[in-house]
């Protein structure tokens, strides 16, 4: 119930944010539809510890942070490789291992695999091994250093 | 300098153009036309300030959205050949 | 201080187009969709954030301010989504990654 309270919440406050209209009838009609998202996604069973990840609220800014330089970074090798030679990238496809025990903690580190240019995860195995595809040599190391799989475990209160 | 950055995205969109016409293969297709597609919702957001007219932003934003869902929906149905919820993992849905 | 804003937001709007140049010349000059999706990741990330970095910095209006952010944080959700389903829906169906020693996978990276 807790978690539906702050889906209520979250979709109506998302609900003024984008509508910019504050008379009472608008807003009840907003908050008529966030009741409406709330029970069906409740109805979808969408209302857990995946769906809405609520216990990761505080957390999930400093790895947001952290990652945005990540993404920077790579961003800028990438450019710098289609620049120089698009020719003389060596690609490459191979497994990591996901040290997370939990699915959304392999989700949140597959996702930010891919966010990062560079690499992209291609595919993941029940046992939480991921099949990532590398444009270089780099993106493939910094990949397989794993300083990504161990905040991701920070984050998800793992190690 | 908006005006430059539209012309920039307008460039770009064509060169997104080129891939999804050459290929070679479908998925290079999808992968131009999400490309575009994320231009195109950009290209909206500037015209936007262009025209200082702010309401283009809410178009740009439903845009993402069914760039997003359009993308999805087209790798899924070229993997499962079905939209709906295939049975097995290489289950070939029926339409 | 409006004048330094705007030289901020300029630098910032033309490096995102840069960006976004960039990622789409890799787009087409990449070798093959695996390689190609890297430069797409470049225009959905860097490119749309500091092209709506520049926006952001031109505007007083805070419900304009909120509906940009939204618009990156939207890219930063869904790219990887794409992405992640384009890579498999193209390894499922049987293609092979380009690589040095040619469209080959080697024995300890089989696909699965």
């Amino acid at each position: 119930m807790g978690r539906a309270l702050s889906l209520f919440m979250v979709l109506f406050g998302f609900w003024l944010l984008m509508s910019g209209h504050f008379e009472a009838w608008l807003v009840a009609l907003g908050g008529a539809s966030a009741v409406l998202v709330v029970v069906i996604a409740r109805r979808l069973e969408a209302v857990d510890h995946e769906g809405h990840p609520l216990h990761l609220a505080w957390k999930g800014m400093a790895y947001w942070l952290w990652l945005l330089v990540e993404i920077v970074k790579s961003n800028i090798d990438v450019a710098r490789v289609i620049l120089a030679s698009p020719a003389g990238v060596s690609p490459s496809l191979f497994r990591v291992k996901a040290s997370q025990k939990d699915e959304l903690g392999r989700v949140i580190y597959a996702n930010s695999i891919t966010l990062t240019p560079g690499t992209v995860t291609a595919g993941m195995e029940p046992d939480g091994t991921l099949l990532v595809h590398a444009l270089t040599e780099g993106s493939r190391a910094s990949v397989e250093s794993g300083d990504m799989d161990r905040r991701v475990s920070r984050l998800m209160g793992e190690s | 300098m908006f005006a430059a950055a539209a012309v920039a995205l307008l460039v770009t969109m064509a060169m997104a153009l080129v891939r999804a016409l050459l290929g070679p293969s479908i998925y290079d297709r999808i992968l131009a036309v999400n490309a575009f597609g994320t231009k195109t919702l950009l290209l909206i957001a500037v015209l936007g300030f262009l025209a200082e007219r702010p309401d283009f932003l809410d178009i740009a934003l439903v845009y993402a959205l069914i760039n997003f869902i359009g993308t999805v929906a087209v790798t899924k149905y070229s993997e499962y050949s079905h939209l709906g919820h295939p049975v097995g993992d290489d289950a070939r849905g029926e339409l | 201080m409006g004048a330094v804003l705007d030289l901020l937001s300029w630098a910032s709007i033309l490096s995102g187009a840069l960006f976004i140049f960039i990622g789409t010349l890799g787009l087409l000059r990449l070798p093959d969709v695996f390689s190609r999706m890297h430069g797409a990741g470049m225009t959905d990330t860097l490119g749309a954030g500091l092209l709506v970095l520049g926006m952001l910095l031109q505007t007083t209006d805070w419900l304009v301010a909120i509906k940009l952010v939204m618009i990156v944080a939207f890219l930063a959700f869904t790219s990887p989504t794409t992405s992640h389903a384009l890579a498999r829906a193209a390894l499922k169906s049987g293609l092979m990654p380009w690589t040095r020693a040619g469209r080959e996978v080697s024995k300890e990276n089989p696909p699965s």
